[in-house]
C-alpha cells in the first residue's frame, strides 16, 4: 500500500515537473513564481522587491531600422558600462520586420521593445502594447498628438520624425539653368512652385541629358518586389491627403482616413501626373522597373547619373557612404512633390512618423520598466541623445532637445527649413492604408502599367477595389 | 534473441520516438490545430472553427490561381527533369571517356542552395531580356519558364546518378542475350532497361514531384511571384498570408493543412502507382 503511494506520489511530481516545464516554455510572463506559489506570499514580495530595486538585468530591443543595426550595437555597450543593464538588440532584415516579430514575440525570450508602424499596426499588436501615458517619453513629446492612443491609454511613442519629397542635385539643376537654350524662363529650381513647371523642367532637361551629363532627369522608379514603397506608400500619401482633408468630419487626415471604408481616389489624375513624369524621364526604360531596387536608385543619385529622386531623410547615409559619391553636401536639396492640385504652390514637404516605440506588456514589470529606463536614456541623458543626433541622425519629436542638438546632414537641414518656412506640411497619412497588402497590390498594379501591361483605369479600380476589401477584412 | 529484442524494443526505439514527437509530432498536431484558429502568435490562439478554411478559398482567388501556376509547373518540371535526366544517365552509362568528371559536373548544381540559384538565375535571366528592353516580371510567362529552367538545372544532376545506379544494375547477361536474339536498342531499352530500372523511376518521380509541389525558396528568389502574384505557387502564397497580412495567420495555417493533404494524395497515388510497374529480375 505505501509503496503503491509512493510510486503515485513520484508519478504525480513527474507530471507536475514536466507540465511546468512546459508552461515556462510556452508562457510569456516570467513571474510564474508569484502565482504558483501562493503559501509563500511574503517570502515572494521580498524577492520580488529585491528585483525591482535590482532591475530587470537584460531587455530585448527588436531593431526596425538596419541602416542603424551598428549605431544601436555602440549605443547598448555604453548603456550597459553605465548602468548594467544588458540591451540585447535584434535588427530584422529589410521588410522583415512584422516576420521577425512575430516569431520572436511568441518565445519565451520575447523584445521586450518593439516597433508599431502607427493605428494600423497597433491594431495587429494591441494585445501586447503596454499603455505609455505615465512615462517621461510621453511627457516629453513635442506634440503628444503624434503618440498612438486609445481611449486614455497611449500605447505607440513616436521617436524620430521624417520627411520626404524630391530630392535633387543643385550642381546639375544649376547646369541646366545656365543653358542657352532652355525652354523654360526661370532660373532656378527654387521657382519651381507648381507641377506644370516642374514637368516642362524636366521634359526639357530630358532632350538635354547629353549637355548635362546624366543620364535620366530622375532616378530609377524602383518597382522590384520589397522596393515599391516609395509608390505605393510615399507617393500614394499625396492624392489621398488631398482627399481626406476636404472631410471635415475629421480633425486630421489620418482620422478620415482610418474612417473610410471606401475611397474615390479622387486625385488619381495628379498621382498619373507625377508617375508618368518620374518613369519617362528616368534613367532606365518604363519596362526594366521591375528589377531595380532603391539602393540602384540612390546609387544613380549619388554617382550624378540623375539630377533628382523621390526620398526622405534617412537616405542621406545611402547617398555619403557610396564609394565615389559626386553630390556635395551644400548643394543637396528638396523640392516638394507636385502633382498638379489647385493651390499647391504653398505645398511643402510630406512630413510625419511611421517608427512608434511599443513595450511588450506581456513581460514582466521590471523588465517593462527596465525597457522604458532605457528609452528615457536614449533621449534624455546627454550620452543618449548624442547618439541620437550624431548616429542614428533621428529628428526627435522630444522637448529633451535643443535646437543646438539636432541631426546636422544637409537632408534634415532642409527638413528644418522647409517645416520653418511657411509652407503646408503634407502629413503622413499613409498610416491610414488599409494593410500592408493594399500597399502590394497598388505597386503591382503600378508595375503593371509601367510594363505596359495595364492601363492606368486598371490601377485606379486596383486601389479602390482593394482598398475596400482590405479594410473589410481588417473589421 | 528474437523474444529480447522484442522485450527492449520500446526502450531502443524511445530516443528517436521522443526526438520524432518533439521536432515533429507536436509541431505537427499544433499546426492542424491551430489552422482552426484565430490568432497572432502562437501563444494567443483562439478556437473558431472550420472558418479559416472557407476564408483560405472565398477571400480572394490567390490560393487557386497558386494551385493551379503550382499544377502546371509540376506538371512541366516532372517530365522533363526526368527525361533529361534519365537521356543523361543512358549516355554516361557507356564507356565515354571522362564519365566521373561529367557526373560531377552535372551533379554540382544540386549543391547550391535554392535562394543563392534563384538569385543567380535571375540576374543571368534579366542580363539576357536587358537586350529586349524588358524584366522576368514583364509577363507571367517568362517566370514560369524561369522556375522550369531554374528546377530542370538544379535537379537533373541528381536524378541523374540515381537513374544511373538503376541503370548498372541492370545484369550484363538479360541485355547480351537480347542482343543475341537479335532485339534493337530500342527494344532493349523498352523491354529491359526501363522494367529493370522502374524503381529508380519511382524514387525519381516521387522526388521530383514532391519537390516540384513544394517549392518555395527557388520561387520566392526569382520572382517572389511578380508580377502582381501571377506567379506565386502554394508555399509562396502560403507563406505570404501567414507571415504577410496580419490577421490571416489561421488563414495561412488552414492552407496549409489543405496542401499537406494535397501533397501527401499525390505522393502516396504515385508510389502506389509505380510501384505496381516494378520487376524482380530473377
Amino acid at each position: 500500500m505505501m509503496r503503491k503511494l509512493k510510486k503515485v506520489a513520484a508519478f504525480a511530481m513527474a507530471t507536475t515537473m514536466f507540465a511546468s516545464s512546459l508552461i515556462g516554455c510556452g508562457s510569456s510572463s516570467t513571474d510564474t513564481s508569484a502565482t504558483t506559489n501562493s503559501i509563500t506570499t511574503e517570502a515572494n514580495d521580498t524577492t520580488k522587491k529585491d528585483a525591482a530595486t535590482k532591475g530587470a538585468e537584460e531587455i530585448y530591443f527588436l531593431n526596425f531600422k538596419p541602416e542603424s543595426a551598428d549605431v544601436y550595437n555602440e549605443i547598448v555597450t555604453r548603456y550597459e558600462a553605465e548602468s548594467g543593464v544588458k540591451v540585447k538588440v535584434v535588427t530584422a532584415a529589410s521588410g522583415t520586420y512584422e516576420t521577425t516579430l512575430k516569431s520572436e514575440i511568441a518565445k519565451t525570450d520575447a523584445p521586450t521593445i518593439f516597433q508599431i508602424n502607427g493605428p494600423v499596426g497597433y491594431q495587429t499588436w494591441k494585445d501586447y502594447c503596454a499603455d505609455l501615458s505615465k512615462t517621461d517619453l510621453y511627457n516629453n513629446l513635442t506634440d503628444k498628438g503624434l503618440a498612438v492612443s486609445e481611449g486614455e491609454g497611449v500605447y505607440g511613442i513616436p521617436y524620430a520624425v521624417e520627411g520626404y519629397g524630391i530630392i535633387y542635385n543643385d550642381e546639375i539643376m544649376q547646369k541646366y539653368f545656365a543653358l542657352e537654350d532652355k525652354a523654360v524662363s526661370i532660373l532656378s529650381t527654387e521657382e519651381i512652385k507648381n507641377f506644370a513647371t516642374l514637368k516642362s523642367v524636366v521634359e526639357d532637361m530630358t532632350k538635354h541629358v547629353k549637355d548635362l551629363g546624366i543620364d535620366g532627369v530622375f532616378a530609377n522608379t524602383s518597382l522590384a518586389e520589397g522596393n515599391q514603397w516609395r509608390w505605393q506608400t510615399h507617393l500614394a500619401n499625396l492624392p489621398l491627403y488631398y482627399e481626406f482633408s476636404e472631410n471635415k468630419d475629421y480633425d486630421t487626415t489620418t482620422a478620415a482616413g482610418l474612417a473610410a471604408d471606401e475611397i474615390q481616389f479622387k486625385y488619381e489624375e495628379n498621382y498619373k501626373n507625377i508617375f508618368d513624369l518620374y518613369i519617362n524621364n528616368s534613367t532606365v526604360a518604363p519596362t526594366l522597373l521591375g528589377a531595380k531596387t532603391v539602393d540602384d536608385s540612390m546609387a544613380e543619385f549619388a554617382l550624378g547619373k540623375c539630377a533628382m529622386v523621390q526620398n526622405g531623410n534617412w537616405a542621406w547615409g545611402q547617398i555619403s557612404g557610396l564609394e565615389g559619391n559626386v553630390v556635395k553636401e551644400d548643394s543637396i536639396k528638396y523640392l516638394p512633390i507636385y502633382t498638379g492640385v489647385a493651390g499647391e504652390e504653398n505645398q511643402g514637404l510630406c512630413i510625419g512618423t511611421e517608427n512608434y516605440f511599443a513595450i511588450n506588456n506581456e513581460v514582466s514589470p521590471e523588465k517593462q520598466q527596465a525597457s522604458i529606463d532605457f528609452l528615457n536614456w536614449l533621449f534624455s541623458s546627454d550620452t543618449g541623445k548624442a547618439f541620437v543626433s550624431n548616429d542614428l541622425k533621428f529628428i526627435a519629436p522630444f522637448t529633451t532637445f535643443s535646437d543646438a542638438q539636432r541631426p546636422t546632414d544637409p537632408l534634415a537641414k532642409q527638413i528644418f527649413a522647409w517645416m520653418e518656412n511657411g509652407s503646408i506640411t503634407v502629413n503622413w497619412t499613409f498610416a491610414a492604408f488599409p494593410s500592408e497588402e493594399f500597399k502590394n497590390y497598388f505597386g503591382s498594379a503600378l508595375l503593371e502599367y509601367a510594363q505596359g501591361n495595364a492601363t492606368w483605369d486598371d490601377v485606379v479600380s486596383v486601389v479602390k477595389e482593394s482598398w475596400a476589401s482590405e479594410r473589410a477584412a481588417a473589421k | 534473441m528474437e523474444k529480447t529484442l522484442k522485450k527492449y524494443f520500446p526502450i531502443f526505439v524511445l530516443p528517436t520516438l521522443i526526438a520524432f514527437t518533439i521536432a515533429f509530432i507536436i509541431p505537427f498536431i499544433l499546426g492542424v490545430y491551430l489552422s482552426f484558429c484565430d490568432f497572432n502568435t502562437v501563444t494567443n490562439a483562439k478556437f473558431i472553427g472550420f472558418g479559416n478554411y472557407s476564408k483560405a478559398f472565398s477571400i480572394n482567388r490567390e490560393f487557386i490561381n497558386a494551385l493551379w501556376f503550382t499544377i502546371k509547373f509540376t506538371i512541366i518540371s516532372v517530365t522533363t527533369i526526368n527525361i533529361f535526366a534519365f537521356l543523361l544517365a543512358l549516355s554516361l552509362t557507356r564507356e565515354i571517356k571522362g564519365t566521373n568528371i561529367f557526373r560531377t559536373i552535372f551533379f554540382m548544381p544540386n549543391l547550391i542552395g535554392g535562394i543563392v540559384l534563384g538569385y543567380i538565375w535571375q540576374l543571368i535571366i534579366n542580363g539576357i531580356l536587358y537586350k529586349f528592353e524588358v524584366t522576368l516580371t514583364f509577363n507571367a510567362k517568362y517566370g514560369f519558364w524561369g522556375l522550369v529552367a531554374l528546377m530542370n538545372w538544379q535537379l537533373i544532376g541528381y536524378m541523374m546518378i540515381i537513374y544511373i545506379a538503376g541503370i548498372q544494375n541492370v545484369p550484363e547477361d538479360l541485355i547480351e542475350a537480347a542482343k543475341i536474339d537479335g532485339a534493337t536498342p530500342v527494344q532493349i531499352l523498352k523491354k529491359i532497361i526501363i522494367p529493370m530500372v522502374m524503381p529508380s523511376i519511382t524514387i525519381c518521380l516521387f522526388l521530383t514531384l514532391s519537390n516540384s509541389f513544394k517549392l518555395f525558396d527557388q520561387n520566392l528568389a526569382l520572382t517572389a511571384g511578380a508580377p502582381s502574384k501571377k506567379t506565386t505557387m502554394l508555399a509562396l502564397d502560403i507563406y505570404n498570408t501567414f507571415y504577410g497580412r496580419s490577421g490571416f495567420e489561421g488563414v495561412g495555417q488552414a492552407k496549409a493543412v489543405i496542401f499537406f493533404i494535397l501533397v501527401a494524395a499525390i505522393a502516396i497515388t504515385q508510389l502506389v502507382i509505380t510501384r505496381k510497374k516494378e520487376v524482380e529480375s530473377e
